[in-house]
């Protein structure tokens, strides 16, 4: 399974790639090929007001439906418009696929996310 | 936790393999899409050993099969198949079926999985005259063989005439490569195909000699969610969904396997009953308004109440939608009628539309 140096995980297979005070999220690799493939994303609104551990998207497979909860604290400033048209876009690059961009409130629950060797540990 | 004796294949093909009803069996191997699509446009093949065989013998099993079955056994011809309920005194559903007729004193049920106990308990119960039940599911391997091109890849591995297998008959010790089969124009997706059962022995055999010889063909196995959204998309009840103990198969629209005019069967009172006081439920199709995907269990609502309840509901493959089946409140059952489909707390609106949604190719 993939995995990417750069980028924090989350123990519930959400990644985050800081940029600024921003943080863009999306799932794993590994999470999307658990879900299979994925039809519907269910955005949270722009300017919601997150906390860590919230569920605040749902991700549907042809399957059932699945819910991501948010790695870190703040507010929905961007959801990414390509996945409503086409959200296998997920399946296809999960690492390139962000859902919702945050801006943080407390930057510094970043560094209690997970490395990507640390990740990699959760589902070996 | 049981496994089918294609356990092995669908490890080694990367199956994604799920807990379905006490098997170990495969939910899709390349995803549901692709799956789904190679049964709608070339070829699918399914492991469907884990379905349940019961055979029913002696003199007296017409009679006995008349009693507990709604639909009219009598009619079948030797090797033709019906489709039918079986029901409770009070009318609701024990099982759905499929009733193989060899000849009038020698009969093969295909069941639910999941109720094979169930029903074997059932059918004992009410055994009379000369009549014996046996349950040998496991004795038989089962294989499902559908789409647009099973005919031609069948025909490569059997020399018998796969056009003489008319729609819902069967024929019996066909030899397929070397192996003795029962081959039957049945399925579960809404396209043409066959059923084919034979000595569970010989299932790994089987499942390589058929993906061999479709490989040029676009066949693909196929796992238990494409086997879902494709019967869906043909509006095809799964048990537990579109039928249970507490739903009659007038409710779930299958009136044309419940012969109300036959002699006495289980259930016959209360579904004469029940029609001559008209329905108060239906099961009908939705498509949403709103964007979300319906599912099992979630509520159906009209004018600020409850009306009903969603039995499947998914993103449909083959037409690129999210619609549903539900069971409501007849009075909402009419074309274009909207529905809200509570989804996480939102009301979203759907609307009424026909169903199935697919419509059949069977080859008649």
């Amino acid at each position: 399974m993939k995995l990417l140096e750069d980028l924090k995980y989350a123990e519930s297979h959400e990644w985050v790639r800081v940029e600024g005070n921003k943080a863009y999220i999306g799932i794993t690799d590994y999470a999307q090929d658990k879900l299979g493939d994925v039809v519907y994303v269910e955005m949270p609104e722009v300017g919601t007001i997150v906390e860590a551990g919230d569920q605040f998207v749902v991700l549907e497979s042809v399957k059932a439906a699945s819910d991501v909860y948010a790695p870190i604290s703040g507010t929905v400033v961007e959801v990414n418009d390509e996945l409503e048209d086409n959200p296998a876009l997920i399946n296809e690059s999960a690492f390139d696929a962000w859902i919702v961009a945050i801006d943080m409130s407390l930057p510094t629950e970043v560094d209690s996310l997970l490395s990507a060797e640390e990740y990699e540990r959760i589902y070996e | 936790m049981k496994k089918t004796p294609l356990y092995e294949k669908h490890v080694r093909l990367n199956g994604k393999i799920i807990d379905f009803g006490g098997w170990y069996l495969p939910v899709e191997y390349s995803g549901i899409i692709p799956e789904h699509e190679a049964v709608r446009t070339k070829a699918g093949i399914f492991d469907v050993s884990h379905m349940g065989e019961i055979t029913v013998k002696g003199e007296d099993s017409e009679k006995y099969l008349q009693m507990v079955l709604t639909n009219d056994i009598s009619l079948l011809n030797n090797n033709q198949i019906a489709y039918t309920t079986m029901c409770y005194p009070n009318g609701g559903v024990v099982d759905d079926l499929l009733v193989y007729k060899y000849s009038s004193v020698d009969y093969l049920l295909v069941v639910n999985a999941s109720n094979t106990e169930k029903d074997f308990t059932w059918l004992k119960e009410n055994l009379f005259g000369n009549t014996e039940v046996l349950n040998v599911s496991e004795n038989y391997a089962q294989v499902a063989l559908q789409g647009p091109l099973a005919q031609i890849i069948l025909q490569k591995v059997t020399e018998k005439d796969l056009n003489e297998i008319e729609f819902y008959y069967f024929s019996d010790n066909v030899k397929i490569g070397s192996i003795e089969a029962l081959v039957s124009r049945t399925g579960y997706t809404g396209e043409d195909g066959f059923e084919i059962y034979f000595d569970s022995t010989k299932a790994e055999e089987m499942w390589d000699m058929l993906l061999e010889t479709g490989k040029d063909s676009g066949l693909m196995p196929a796992g238990l969610g494409s086997r879902d959204t494709l019967r869906f998309e043909a509006s095809l009840p799964l048990y537990g969904h579109e039928l249970d103990e507490d739903i009659t198969p007038l409710e779930a629209g299958l009136g044309f396997c419940v012969k109300l005019g036959k002699d006495n069967f289980i259930g016959k009172e209360a579904l004469v009953n029940q029609k001559a006081e008209g329905l108060k439920r239906k099961l009908v199709g939705f498509e949403m308004i709103d964007r979300g995907i319906p599912r099992s269990n979630y509520e159906v609502y009209a004018e600020g109440r409850k009306i009903g309840y969603v039995t499947t509901g998914s993103f449909s493959p083959t037409l690129k939608k999210n619609i549903g089946l539900a069971l409501i409140d007849s009075s909402y059952a009419k074309e274009g009628t909207e529905i809200e489909i509570i989804i996480r707390n939102k009301n979203l609106k759907a609307e009424i539309i026909k169903k199935p949604f697919y419509s059949k190719k069977y080859k008649k």
